[in-house]
């Protein structure tokens, strides 16, 4: 077995070869401006282009019509908030949002706030990390213009009642921006079923290349409009101006493409695998804690705590291992991952958090051996805990008087 | 975020991890830190006469965190109990290399060896009264 093992691919996934097999051609040979109507080199990169789209939209049940280029998922949704709430403002300027929204959401909101332009509602989530559609439904006053709740979490892999929240938004006419970075090529998405008017997602959460995401903008019912946040050649229907990044935009039509084909096939033998790790993990470890839900949750996400451990100098034991922790030892703040905070997740287990993220290439050898891995480390680590020997000897850790630092 | 070469062989091969009794005659412990704040150091000193004969560490926290312990029990062994109390935070940082991120580890540690030097201190005077 080949060492290091890629265990995070809920931070970026390796691409297909099937997919860098199609994005080629698009560099040397095929090198067109699709904006260039008026010669052969433009018509070739713009098939090469609406292709794309077509495939893009198939996946996500959307009209090619509606899919709007951005560099990733981060642009997307700040081309969603900012979009929006720039078109919108005599109408409103209130969006409700949740605490455990990725950054870019978050932040673009906090922006908006901050600069007077909005003003946000963050709902809370349950104990899974889930948001309740009748709170959704509480948050709406006469000036709300749009609604912006994840599809799925990128760090505990809860899956929102999306579908719910969109009807409340349909009933009240509301606009429903749902980031589904995290979902889309994972598990089934269906933007008419899901009521979803704006959706951002990327490529190389897929399989395909970095640098390409997509807004995805409602045409009819409603007819979603969204001012441009970048000015220039009109690119995009007037959404988000800048030539056409031709090879990403084949190479992410081609991700999409397999993914269709494959993901029922593929959710089930991921879903084995991570049911695999968790057992393994947890059957052999005493004290670990689900993070997230148990069922309402990604196919291929596991997030666990190990009490009396700290998240990353287990990281640190696994060298060969690719992973990620809710400890924020390195961050300047010293806060663990809000999403766990959220979640009502003690800050003692938010630092001893660890995010396991299953991908497309990852093999049931590599799930044996990081199990095997994962209980030599935390077993080690504890053994030179002295919370693990205090809680031992009887001891109830919440009791004793800490000197918070 | 690499780790310097010390912290990495520190955090593989911790020194003197264990416990002492902590009623034992001429022990002292230190215990600081928060599992909120994701670093806890537990610190022992074992003392006969005026020397540190032996020191004992745990420690909940990041690599950074065990080196920085790992090294100050190393430190404490042999010492007086004065030469002890000079021991500086900075002196950690500057072994070990830690970037500005990791000096909270170094502090940590250093209060430790306070809080073990302290307790040893309150423990000897009671018994002599």
């Amino acid at each position: 077995m080949k060492l290091p093992i890629f265990l995070d691919n809920h931070s970026t996934t390796p691409m297909d070869p099937r997919v860098l097999e199609a994005m080629l051609p698009y560099f040397v040979e095929k090198f067109g401006n699709a904006a260039s109507r008026n010669h052969a080199f433009g018509w070739e990169a713009e098939e090469a282009v609406e292709n794309a789209r077509k495939q893009i939209a198939k996946l996500i049940h959307a009209d090619s019509k509606e899919i709007v280029f951005t560099s990733g998922a981060t642009e997307s949704d700040n081309l969603a908030l900012k979009g929006v709430i720039e078109m919108y403002h005599e109408k409103g300027n209130h969006i409700i949002t949740s605490t455990t929204e990725h950054r870019a959401v978050l932040d673009t909101a906090k922006s908006l706030e901050t600069k007077g332009k909005a003003t946000v509602t963050y709902l809370s989530v349950d104990k899974y990390g889930m948001v309740n559609p009748e709170d959704v439904r509480k948050a709406i006053t006469d000036k709300t213009v749009l609604i912006s709740i994840m599809l799925a979490n990128n760090e505990i892999g809860t899956i929102n009642p999306v579908k719910e929240i969109g009807k409340i938004a349909k009933e009240k006419g509301i606009l429903f921006h749902c980031d589904a970075t995290q979902g889309v090529g994972k598990i089934p998405v269906n933007v008419q079923e899901m009521g979803i008017d704006l959706m951002s997602f990327s490529a190389h959460k897929i399989y395909g290349p970095k640098g390409i995401g997509v807004l995805y903008v409602r045409k009819k019912a409603p007819r979603v409009r969204i001012a441009a946040q970048m000015d220039g050649g009109g690119h995009e229907r007037g959404m988000r101006s800048g030539t056409l990044a031709v090879p990403l935009i084949v190479g992410f039509g081609r991700a999409c493409e397999i993914c269709e084909q494959e993901m029922d096939a593929e959710g089930r033998k991921l879903a084995a695998m991570r049911d695999r790790l968790q057992a393994g993990i947890m059957k052999a470890l005493e004290e670990t804690y689900l993070n997230g839900h148990p069922t309402q949750r990604l196919p291929h996400n596991l997030n666990i705590s190990f009490a009396y451990v700290e998240g990353e100098s287990l990281l640190m034991g696994l060298k060969e291992i690719a992973l990620s922790s809710g400890s924020a030892c390195t961050s300047a703040t010293l806060e663990p991952s809000y999403v766990l905070r959220a979640l009502g997740v003690g800050s003692d287990l938010a630092h001893s958090s660890i995010r396991f993220g299953l991908g497309r290439f990852n093999t049931d050898e590599q799930v044996d051996y990081t199990i095997k891995r994962m209980i030599e480390i935390v077993t080690r680590l504890r053994e030179m805990s002295p919370l693990y020997e205090m809680a031992k000897e009887g001891v109830d850790l919440k009791s004793v008087q800490w000197a918070a630092h | 975020m690499a780790y310097s070469e010390k912290v990495v062989d520190h955090y593989n091969n911790p020194r003197n991890v264990g416990s002492f009794k902590k009623d034992e005659k001429g022990v002292g412990t230190g215990m600081v830190g928060a599992p909120e704040c994701g670093d806890v150091m537990k610190l022992q000193i074992k003392v006969e006469g005026e020397r540190i004969v032996d020191a004992k560490f745990k420690t909940f926290g990041c690599g950074s965190a065990i080196a920085s312990s790992s090294l100050a029990t190393e430190w404490l062994k042999g010492k007086t109990i004065d030469e002890a109390q000079t021991i500086k935070n900075t002196d950690i940082v500057q072994e070990l290399n830690l970037p500005p991120v990791k000096i909270h580890c170094s502090v940590l540690a250093e209060d430790a060896i306070k809080a073990a030097l302290a307790d040893y201190k309150k423990k000897a005077e009671t018994e002599t009264k």
